[in-house]
């Protein structure tokens, strides 16, 4: 499948490959016709991260060019974030020369913007902990300068950061953009309202979807912050006990609320946490029983997720249609929307051999950190 | 309620942007002002921050396309999603004000991306998270020169026009989400705009920005008083 390289225009006129688990067959559609596939009482959760300016380029104190991906939004002074060798998003991320290997104490410069490496993950050298030399508004005054969208070799040229924001994006929370939300235009969602189809919203802090190193890509999503409002909650609750369906807009909405539910003994509950939940074909699925989400290779992680939606056989079928049909992969191409049965949906409690879900941020990560 | 409202004013070094940002800071809401030249502005929030209010800069210039979606970003990330928008920096084009015929095509351009683009890229990039989340309020600080034709003012008054009408047709589209626009008229008043365009303009006879802000933050505090796409004068709302 061929990465999307321009500008959908309209964002919603994208091609959508409409996926019926229950009857075992898909059509083709456009992301406009939406609203025709939800019946009124589902519930669609979007994830309302904004894209932050995640790149920064910059030096180290010998003057070695690097580039600094952040992984979420500073705290205070404090930010993590992956280090890539000279080059930039031109240079496929796993063909980078590796960037040296910091010393906690070693100096970062970006224009003068001045970090310290405070702890190196013990995952990767390169996934580092970092103190800026500013916090609150300076420090974001200056990301906000300096920084760049995250961006990968297959757009040609520097990408603004308003390409990379969905239509109601809010909270600058997301590395990358949570990219399967950007097909949703306010034509759409406000039709999808007209037809009594809920739209509520979570934020999810999406991460970066591949760094280049082999240690941190094997380990990613990495665990991600996210926060359930709770009308978001109450509406997933209102649309199960009614039998419809709720449909997660994304695989970071996906992990958000089977991951809340995982910490919670099955059942949504409203709030902060983190979670490092990865779902397949295995995992019991508590809350999502649809999902908005982009083209993907059967190679990358997020194919596998697909599979707790829908079998094997009729993925494989449905991706090779979208292939040989000319669909477009990456944030800005065609999207698919696989809807399972509700029936579908285990009510099961937690497995013991499910991926821990972390309640804190400080919890196991921070111990792993040296 | 008007407390804890996270509010953005953009124009908010001077004139009535600053005074609106002090007087909704004192009822609780935590400001973020914009302006393009820091100074002034980081004057502005220290003055709030001393009378114990919360308030944030951000240099910008609206009229800078790139601009708009780090100033959103930037204010979601130090104040949470942003309630309440306020369009109140704008440009009366040359001055001394020009004839139409006298204005240059990229002076009325300016005006126009100033007084009208800017405000509907920072719009799109802030309304739709509160359509999402089913409440919110654009207010467009307008003029007199919106409705009434005065020799010289026409740059500005086609601008401020424009923008009555952006209210006006957003509120339509948006009708049910939960986000209202209005457009207000402060009328004159005692600024350095004023004095810009009217040199010879006695202050003494000019109202206060003071006191116009402490009006249209009633209005803030409740919007639903008014009608979305509504048009007011300042004079009308109640002091």
């Amino acid at each position: 499948m061929k990465p999307a390289t321009q500008l959908p225009d309209p964002r919603d006129g994208v091609r959508l490959l409409v996926l019926d688990a229950a009857r075992a067959r898909f059509s083709d559609a456009t992301a406009d016709e939406l609203p025709r596939w939800l019946d009124p009482g589902d519930v669609l959760v979007v994830n309302d991260a904004a894209t932050l300016p995640a790149s920064l380029h910059g030096v180290t104190a010998r003057g070695d060019p690097i580039e600094l991906r952040l992984l979420g939004l500073p705290e205070g002074a404090r930010a993590r974030g992956v280090l890539l060798g000279a080059g930039d998003f031109h240079t496929r991320t796993e063909h980078r020369p590796p960037p040296p290997v910091l010393e906690p104490g070693a100096v970062l410069w970006f224009a003068e913007l001045r970090a310290q490496v405070i702890a190196r993950a013990a995952l990767s050298p390169r996934l580092l902990e970092l103190d800026f030399d500013r916090e609150g508004e300076a420090l974001l005054a200056a990301l906000y300068r300096l920084g760049r969208p995250v961006q990968y070799a297959y757009h040609a040229v520097q990408l603004p950061l308003y390409a990379f924001q969905t239509v109601y994006g809010g909270r600058p929370w997301a590395a990358e953009m949570p990219s399967a939300g950007r097909p949703l235009s306010w034509s759409s969602l406000l039709a999808l309202r007209a037809r009594g189809v809920g739209v509520f919203a979570l934020t999810h802090a999406a991460g970066l979807s591949a760094t280049g190193d082999p240690a941190i890509d094997a380990a990613l999503p990495l665990p991600e912050r996210f926060e359930i409002p709770e009308t978001t909650a109450a509406a997933v609750a209102r649309a199960h006990a009614a039998g419809a369906r709720v449909v997660a807009v994304g695989t970071t909405v996906v992990r958000a609320l089977e991951g809340s539910a995982a910490l919670h003994g099955g059942a949504l509950q409203a709030g902060t946490a983190e979670t490092d939940l990865i779902l397949d074909h295995g995992s019991p699925r508590r809350v999502v029983d649809g999902l908005l989400t982009g083209m993907h290779e059967p190679s990358e992680s997020h194919f596998r997720l697909l599979s707790a939606f829908a079998p094997g056989e009729l993925l494989a079928s449905a991706h090779a249609h979208a292939a040989s049909a000319g669909y477009l992969s990456h944030e800005f191409g065609d999207s698919m929307l696989i809807l399972a049965a509700p029936a579908a949906r285990s009510l099961a409690r937690p497995r013991s051999g499910s991926r821990r879900v972390a309640a804190a941020t400080a919890g196991l990560l921070a111990a792993r950190w040296g | 309620m008007i407390h804890r409202k996270s509010v953005l004013v953009t124009g908010g070094s001077r004139g009535l942007g600053r005074a609106l940002g002090r007087v909704l800071a004192r009822g609780g809401c935590r400001v973020v002002l914009v302006a393009r030249e820091l100074e002034p502005l980081a004057q502005a929030v220290a003055e709030i921050r001393a009378e114990g209010g919360e308030a944030h800069a951000i240099a910008a210039d609206v009229a800078d396309k790139d601009a708009v979606y780090a100033v959103a970003g930037q204010a979601a990330a130090l104040v949470g999603p942003i309630d309440v928008l306020v369009h109140n920096a704008s440009t009366l084009g040359p001055t001394p004000l020009r004839l139409l015929l006298d204005t240059e095509c990229e002076q009325l351009e300016r005006v126009l991306q100033m007084n009208l683009v800017g405000p509907f890229r920072l719009t799109k990039a802030l309304v739709g998270p509160m359509a999402l989340r089913g409440s919110g309020l654009v207010v467009h600080v307008s003029s007199d020169a919106a409705i009434e034709a005065y020799p010289r003012w026409g740059a500005y008054g086609v601008s401020k026009a424009a923008l009555d009408h952006l209210g006006r047709s957003f509120a339509a589209e948006l009708a049910g989400t939960g986000v209202r626009f209005v457009s207000i008229d402060p009328g004159e008043m005692d600024t350095a705009m004023h004095a810009a365009a009217m040199p010879e303009a006695d202050p003494s006879t000019l109202a206060q920005p003071e006191l116009i802000a402490a009006r249209i933050a009633r209005l803030i505090a409740e919007p639903e008083r008014l009608q979305s796409g509504a048009r007011v004068s300042a004079a009308e709302l109640p002091p």
